[in-house]
């Protein structure tokens, strides 16, 4: 403290920015709480000692795997969809456009659950649409990788859309306005002008939407079922866990949290570094 | 995995255990209300009037309300109070002292945990060998959906490359009872999905997502004809019993010996109608 | 600067015959939004520069953005260069424009600044990129080529930004208030260097700006834009000298009257309750007059002049304030003036707000034209 006051008084003198006002600061303090302790508490009861025996453990490498794979795979379909039906919503105006914007956030409101017996209907082997997939191609979706895949681009790239919207929103339209009057057909614009002002949004977004993909459980299991090496994801690994273990659970989840932050850090790294 | 909890949980102190049977008896047994009670009328093991309180395993949810309103009207002036939940919470209640009449477990692990615990009432085990009764049995079905597109004759086929199956997987109770039938089958089945509890095997059913599953006869029943349920041999084998037991705490031993007879006996049709198997 | 090579318009001359001898911009532009509305013809011949001027909200950038396409038009027509490009598509018209604040593209340096247009008119990007520094060389920028937007300062971004928009060689170059965004000790120089740059375009240039002296340094022709009206044409001079409403008046820094020439004698309209108003002019008019006189030649006496002054009045002090090195007395009339003079005059007469004063203003200072 005191080293702090004596580097502030040789400063020049600056007005005080007062204090953080107790009423915002009390309700902070406790919000940050609420999230941390959890977290806390977990890395407290955890079974250090058999850390790593659980984190070499063939199934548990297979289902960290999956989920990696599936939530980066399922972020890459989001941004190829999300980020042009996001420039519809935020660039036209078309009839039913505010309808098909609530639509989009359907998946956000509705539990996982639902999503996935939704998903089971239209893309299952008797689905609305799963049946013809099935006649024609012989393709069936549900319990493959790639349906775990699909319920996790379900739920997941309304955040994606949702971000991006908001990005494309607040960009200043005019640079697009100043690329037409060079030359650039619409398509261009958006490659060339619109794409890069709004790239910071788009990287919130697919990170927004790579972490729900990833946390993806309801809609899994019940659409894409549960089975070591191609649909059991982490969440499902750690839900089954817990009916018989639930240390074994908490082993699980932290291996998660600390992979996931691990990649976010180094995404946020990187990002930082380029900007 | 689920829990039910029907009616207030029992609580140690007399005016809300009232308050609790009385609220039941209003929502469950509205014809034993309405023959009023000290109407007379005896019944063979106890008196007139009094207070039941039953702790029973989540499955028995619809035939114990069925069962306990019979009971109400064949004895006036008795109100049972029912509360679900999954067996091995209510064992442990029970352990640690919730005042509870008779125990309804889905499985006989799960009642020697209070067997052990000494929980049972002395009389009444010694008159049933020590042990508690088993009143049900639950055994695995193949549960196909109604027409059997895979044409699924009996648990050899559920091995076949083409036909797709669900199980539960090993974590849960009905998973284990799979593993158990395969094994006495001599049969390994590699399954599409290993689904969370064998209510999600019965919908990938239902749903024709799969061409066949492994459930519970009762779950077979409940489903109405959305799927069909195929008996198979070795099924005994992987049977879960359900057993009864007077408690240790019982406030009226008798009623509630009364109860766990009433159940084995009259609500015997009850159970079959719901999928189970009687002794 | 050639001619341009992208195709202009659909129905290039299938509704209007393309006479060479017109001029080399047409434009009637008639638009509405809300409760404005906007009605102006701007023509202009090759290689000249066209300076709408005018207040805030008066609709400059309104058929600035009109002429680029980015504005629907409710009526009228663009003609550049004979061919009709009303209903041409943006990114399809012959022109090429400056933004206000420049908007170039942050992610991309200088040089793909300028070479964007060329890339989308389909040049080869080594070809778009030596057009891009031939033209940055030029604007003596080639040393700024790989800088970023936020690196350069706002005289360099504004050259950028000229450079970028002749990049596709516009037969229409559109210049939306290029010098707002710089601060005042930059204008001078960047002004004298757009003036050499605009001179080399043999485009037409159409200029959009609220402050005079852009518009009478850069411009060949002025158009004054009131309530999306044009009020006065004219060449800068013509304008500066004489002004035909209170607004150009104030910003040429003009007393301005409207009157009825009689002679060497204009009486003044609509005068206030104090009466009638007679002004004494340099030539003599008749008919409908303006008449104009700066505030240098209004001269304050504390008592009425004795002497060969024409015209004096006695007014009221409404307000004082620094002008340059002179001060400016603002008098409440009839008729009401304002007067430029030394704060020496000011401290001997010791004037301040309600005092009355003799005005006096000599007839040669005074200029009448028809109104």
């Amino acid at each position: 403290m005191t080293a702090v006051v004596t580097r502030a008084s040789r400063r020049a003198p600056r007005p005080r920015s007062g204090r953080v006002p107790w009423i915002l600061l009390v309700p902070a303090v406790a919000g940050v709480l609420f999230l941390v302790l959890p977290f806390a508490g977990m890395l407290l009861r955890a079974p250090w000692p058999a850390m790593g025996a659980r984190v070499t453990d063939p199934d548990v490498v297979a289902a960290l795997w999956l989920s990696l794979s599936t939530a980066t795979a399922a972020t890459a379909v989001s941004l190829l969809f999300g980020v042009p039906l996001a420039w519809l919503l935020a660039r036209t105006e078309f009839p039913g456009r505010r309808l098909v914007r609530a639509l989009v956030t359907v998946p956000l409101v509705i539990p996982p659950v639902v999503g996935g017996v939704a998903l089971l209907m239209v893309l299952g082997r008797n689905g609305v649409i799963g049946r013809y997939l099935d006649a024609w191609f012989g393709l069936t979706l549900p319990f493959t990788s790639a349906a775990v895949v699909i319920a996790q681009v379900f739920v997941a790239m309304p955040f994606l859309v949702i971000s991006v919207e908001g990005a494309l929103r607040g960009a200043d339209r005019r640079y697009e306005e100043a690329a037409a009057t060079l030359g650039a057909s619409r398509v261009t614009i958006f490659a060339r002008v619109t794409l890069p002002m709004v790239l910071p949004g788009i990287a919130a977004g697919a990170v927004l939407c790579w972490a729900r993909a990833l946390g993806e459980f309801g809609a899994t299991i019940t659409f894409a079922g549960n089975f070591p090496g191609t649909t059991q994801t982490m969440p499902l690994a750690v839900y089954m866990a817990m009916q018989r273990d639930p240390e074994a659970a908490v082993v699980l989840s932290l291996v998660l949290l600390l992979v996931s932050l691990a990649v976010l850090a180094t995404l946020r790294e990187r990002w930082v570094r380029a900007a | 995995m689920r829990e039910h909890i029907r009616g207030r949980r029992p609580r140690p102190d007399g005016p809300f255990r009232g308050r609790a049977a009385a609220l039941t008896a209003l929502v469950l047994g509205a014809t034993a209300c309405a023959s009023g009670p000290g109407a007379g009328g005896g019944g063979d093991g106890s008196g007139a009037g009094g207070e039941l309180t039953v702790f029973a395993a989540a499955s028995l949810i619809d035939v114990f309300e069925e069962i306990a309103g019979s009971f109400e009207q064949e004895r006036p002036g008795v109100t049972v109070t029912l509360n679900f939940a999954g067996s091995s919470e209510l064992a442990q209640q029970i352990n640690s002292g919730a005042p509870a009449d008779v125990f309804a477990a889905a499985d006989t692990a799960t009642m020697g945990q209070v067997v052990d615990g000494e929980g049972l009432d002395a009389d009444w085990a010694a008159e049933h060998g020590g042990d508690a009764l088993v009143f049900a049995t639950n055994t695995l079905r193949i549960a196909v959906p109604p027409d059997n597109p895979a044409g699924v004759g009996g648990l050899a086929d559920l091995a076949e490359d083409d036909v797709s199956v669900a199980f539960c997987a090993q974590e849960v109770p009905c998973g284990s009872a799979t593993a158990t039938a395969l094994e006495a089958a001599g049969l390994e089945v590699t399954p599409v999905t290993l689904e969370e509890d064998v209510r999600a095997v019965l919908t990938k059913v239902e749903l024709d997502e799969v061409d066949a599953g492994l459930v519970y006869a009762t779950d077979v029943a409940s489903a109405g004809g959305r799927v069909e349920g195929l008996e198979f041999p070795g099924a005994e084998e992987a049977a879960n019993d359900y057993p009864i037991a007077v408690l240790a705490g019982a406030a009226d031993p008798d009623l509630a010996a009364d109860w766990a007879g009433f159940v084995a006996t009259e609500g015997a049709p009850v159970l079959r109608e719901a999928g189970f198997g009687t002794p | 600067m050639r001619p341009p090579e992208r195709a202009s318009g659909t129905r290039s001359g299938a509704s209007v015959p393309a006479s060479t001898a017109g001029p080399a911009l047409d434009a009637e532009l008639r638009l509405r939004r809300g409760d404005f509305t906007l009605d102006v013809a701007l023509t202009a011949e090759p290689g000249e520069v066209l300076a709408l001027l005018g207040p805030n909200g008066a609709g400059k950038s309104s058929a600035l953005r009109a002429l680029a396409g980015l504005a629907p038009l409710a009526g009228g027509h663009v003609f550049v260069d004979g061919s009709d490009e009303t209903t041409t598509a943006v990114e399809h018209r012959p022109i090429g424009m400056v933004f206000q604040d420049y908007l170039l593209f942050e992610h991309l340096s200088a040089l793909d600044n300028v070479a964007f247009g060329p890339r989308c008119q389909g040049a080869a990007r080594a070809e778009a990129r030596s057009r891009a520094a031939e033209l940055l060389d030029h604007m003596d920028l080639a040393d700024h080529a790989r800088a970023r937007p936020r690196e350069l300062s706002g005289g360099q971004a504004q050259r950028v930004a000229l450079a970028r928009a002749l990049a596709v060689r516009p037969r229409l170059l559109l210049l939306d208030e290029p010098m707002a965004a710089l601060d005042a000790s930059t204008r001078i120089d960047v002004r004298a260097r757009l003036r050499r740059l605009l001179e080399d375009f043999d485009g037409v240039t159409v200029l959009v700006t609220h402050d005079p002296l852009d518009a009478m340094v850069l411009a060949d022709r002025i158009a004054v834009v009131e309530s999306g009206r044009v009020v006065q044409r004219g060449e800068p001079a013509e304008v500066a000298r004489r002004p035909r409403t209170s607004y150009v008046a104030r910003l040429v820094g003009l007393n301005l009257f409207r009157g009825e020439g009689a002679g060497e004698v204009v009486e003044l309209a609509d005068p206030a309750p104090g009466g009638r108003v007679r002004v004494s002019v340099r030539e003599p008019c008749r008919g409908p007059a303006l008449v104009a006189f700066p505030p240098r030649a209004v001269a304050l006496y504390p008592e009425h002049p004795h002497g060969s002054t024409r015209n004096v009045w006695r007014l009221t002090v409404d307000g004082i304030e620094r002008f340059g090195d002179q001060v400016r007395v603002h008098l409440l009339g009839p008729p009401s003036l304002a007067a430029d003079i030394t704060p020496a005059a000011l401290a001997e007469l010791g004037l301040s707000r309600g005092d009355t004063v003799w005005a006096g203003v000599k007839a040669s200072e005074v200029e009448c034209y028809p109104g």
